[in-house]
């Protein structure tokens, strides 16, 4: 039997925090919904659809081709800046202030604002007058992002590694925490450098990795703000992806309707998808631990 | 297995060595035999280490060669001259299972799957270690990893020497006598060429058929437990090996006889014949097990103050001032120990003569 004293008075205690959520959270959530299954005529007229709004959207061409680039977008990002934070971690120096110094200009890029990122790419790409873009043009390969799609896409792409990559470089935590030990005795065990990396450096990394792997997922998936200020989302739709896509339906063809439903869609894919990599994360992790 | 030799080795870790003092090994040439085990006794910071990096090739001495059975090796890498090295915390390969911990050295030299199985299964019967090959090396004990780091150097029918730095300082106290005892099997039963580094004693004068005493980058002695014991080249080894160590009083020397102050301590004939320098400082050392004190006058014994007793059990250590000096004597535990005044005998054969520190006989 359970002896504690139970006194109902208790819930009290939790209801600061539920109404902090309620208010952040869930009335926004709620409306959401709200809207995902009416037709709003005006301010005091609206009609109950029921799945409407859901089934439009998800026979939308325009939905499938977003959410395609959206996929291949999250992995080339995942592609390039897992394997490449890493490279750039392992070079980097262990110890003394040259260490402290690297992690310092590796990670300035993380404390710029994303639509300063946006903006800087913008200029620094622009064919005409910017550094990249007319250097780039010198050495006679035809660049401009603004009318090539594979140039867009190359220059997001870039932006993105550029701004992001430092945040995998943080696994180097990991790396300076392994003892000259570990690598005296694998030389002397005769391990090649690449059993040295596989055995040592990834397991003392693996943690930081994860978390890094899903964050980079998430937000990659959910970019917004530097493909807008850099290309708009074009040219065409080349670089127009979900976010940028909902920001249309909602913001500029004011389909409160659609855009609802489609906030829930996007909302699920991505809860769903970092629920399937944090299980298998952590699955891994628990086989590990036995 | 190899004789190791060490031939005009010194060490610096700075660039530009400019005097004696920055020199973390100073010169030294020794020839250690094969299949000994030896143990590297002194204080931290005395260079035992350094010395062990160099034999196992994770360093590269600034002056001086290294030689395994007359092969210099002084620029080999470690993997290249068949060494193993169990260091003072355990290495093991969180990952992986104890199994492919221990055959992880010979993969990585490429020996074929069924000798790897059959050389890993003899090593795991041998370290206890059979009902663990299967799981994973990551939860285990401190012993059992240490075990595992020794495995890995055994698994090497190659290996010409097994070198330890300070294997047992993480494992329990009562886990380290069985760990000591293995390895001594394992030294009986394959004549392996053993070297161990300690700062504790215990397990150097237990474990070592021979010990080398360093202090401050220099060999102070190289020879068996006993031969430190009874006969320290130093008076460093003196009072470094012993508990409590040995005690030293300055002297004078005069007519066949040790000066302490006034009083006079003869000297054995063997001492007498290796009549020291003039102008050098003297010191006559004893050990404390060697010091008797009695309770009445007895011929050529000196007058002194008891000023403690301490029993330990199986002895009892006692503190007398003679004169302005204060030395210790252990007595076993039956011993009657006098009251405030006693009288101390210097046995002559068991008094040393010490020259600016060094033993003249």
């Amino acid at each position: 039997m359970d002896k504690r004293p139970y006194d109902n008075k208790a819930w009290l205690l939790v209801l600061p925090v539920f109404l902090i959520v309620a208010i952040s959270a869930i009335i926004p959530l709620m409306t959401v919904v709200n809207y995902s299954v009416q037709d709003v005529l005006g301010p005091f007229q609206r009609v109950f659809v029921g799945t409407e709004w859901f089934e439009q959207v998800l026979n939308d061409g325009r939905l499938h081709g977003a959410f395609l680039r959206q996929l291949v977008f999250s992995g080339c990002v995942l592609l390039i800046q897992i394997p490449l934070g890493i490279a750039v971690a392992l070079a980097m120096p262990i110890k003394g202030w040259q260490s402290s110094l690297c992690l310092v200009l590796v990670a300035l890029p993380l404390l710029i604002p994303w639509n300063v990122v946006g903006t800087i790419w913008q200029l620094y790409a622009r064919p005409d007058i910017g550094l990249a873009g007319v250097a780039v043009n010198n050495l006679g390969i035809p660049y401009n992002y603004t009318s090539s799609a594979f140039d867009a896409w190359l220059t997001v792409l870039i932006m993105d590694v550029w701004h992001w990559t430092p945040l995998v470089i943080l696994c180097y935590a990991g790396l300076r925490s392994i003892p000259e030990a570990f690598y005296q005795a694998a030389k002397i065990d005769g391990a090649s450098a690449w059993a040295v990396f596989r055995y040592i450096q990834l397991p003392k990394m693996r943690r930081v990795l994860t978390i890094a792997i899903l964050l980079r997922f998430m937000d990659s998936f959910m970019i917004y703000t530097e493909p807008f200020v850099l290309t708009g989302g074009g040219p065409g739709n080349a670089t127009t992806f979900l976010s940028q896509f909902l920001a249309q339906i909602a913001v500029g063809q004011f389909d409160l309707g659609p855009a609802a439903a489609f906030s829930l869609i996007y909302f699920l894919v991505i809860l769903l998808l970092s629920w399937v990599f944090y299980t298998y994360i952590t699955h891994t992790d628990r086989e590990d631990a036995r | 297995m190899a004789r190791i030799e060490l031939r005009g080795l010194a060490h610096s870790y700075s660039a530009k060595p400019k005097g004696d003092a920055d020199y973390a090994l100073k010169r030294m040439d020794h020839v250690w035999h094969d299949g000994g085990a030896y143990a590297l006794l002194g204080p931290s910071g005395c260079g035992k280490t350094t010395l062990l990096n160099i034999i196992s090739g994770l360093l590269i001495p600034s002056e001086g060669q290294v030689l395994f059975d007359g092969m210099d090796v002084t620029r080999l890498a470690p993997q290249q001259r068949n060494i193993a090295q169990v260091f003072q915390f355990p290495v093991i390969y969180d990952t992986m299972s104890v199994f492919d911990n221990l055959a992880f050295p010979l993969r990585n030299r490429r020996v074929g799957e069924a000798e790897v199985r059959a050389r890993v299964e003899e090593v795991a019967d041998m370290l206890e270690l059979t009902g663990e090959l299967g799981r994973r090396a990551r939860g285990l004990t401190a012993d059992a990893k240490q075990k595992i780091s020794l495995g890995r150097g055994l698994v090497r029918s190659d290996v010409a020497a097994i070198l330890f730095d300070e294997p047992l300082t993480v494992i329990d106290p009562q886990l380290k006598w069985l760990l000591r005892r293995k390895l001594k099997q394992i030294h009986e039963r394959f004549q392996l060429s053993l070297i161990y580094v300690t700062h504790d004693q215990n397990e150097a004068l237990t474990f070592a058929q021979q010990v080398v005493v360093m202090s401050e980058g220099s060999v102070m002695q190289l020879g068996t437990p006993q031969e430190l014991f009874e006969k320290p080249a130093h008076t460093f080894v003196g009072y470094f090996i012993g508990s409590p160590g040995m005690n030293f009083l300055p002297c004078r020397y005069e007519g066949g006889a040790a000066m302490v102050d006034d009083l006079r301590i003869p000297l054995a004939r063997s001492v007498l014949e290796h009549t020291p320098r003039r102008g050098v400082p003297l010191e006559i050392g004893i050990r404390p097990e060697h010091l008797r004190v009695g309770a009445n006058r007895a011929n050529g014994a000196l007058p002194a103050e008891i000023a403690m007793v301490e029993d330990l059990g199986n002895f009892k250590i006692v503190t007398a001032k003679l004169g302005r000096h204060t030395l210790k004597a252990k007595l076993p535990e039956d011993d009657p120990v006098p009251g405030d005044h006693g009288w101390l005998t210097f046995p002559p054969d068991r008094t040393r003569l010490y020259a600016d520190g060094r033993l003249v006989a």
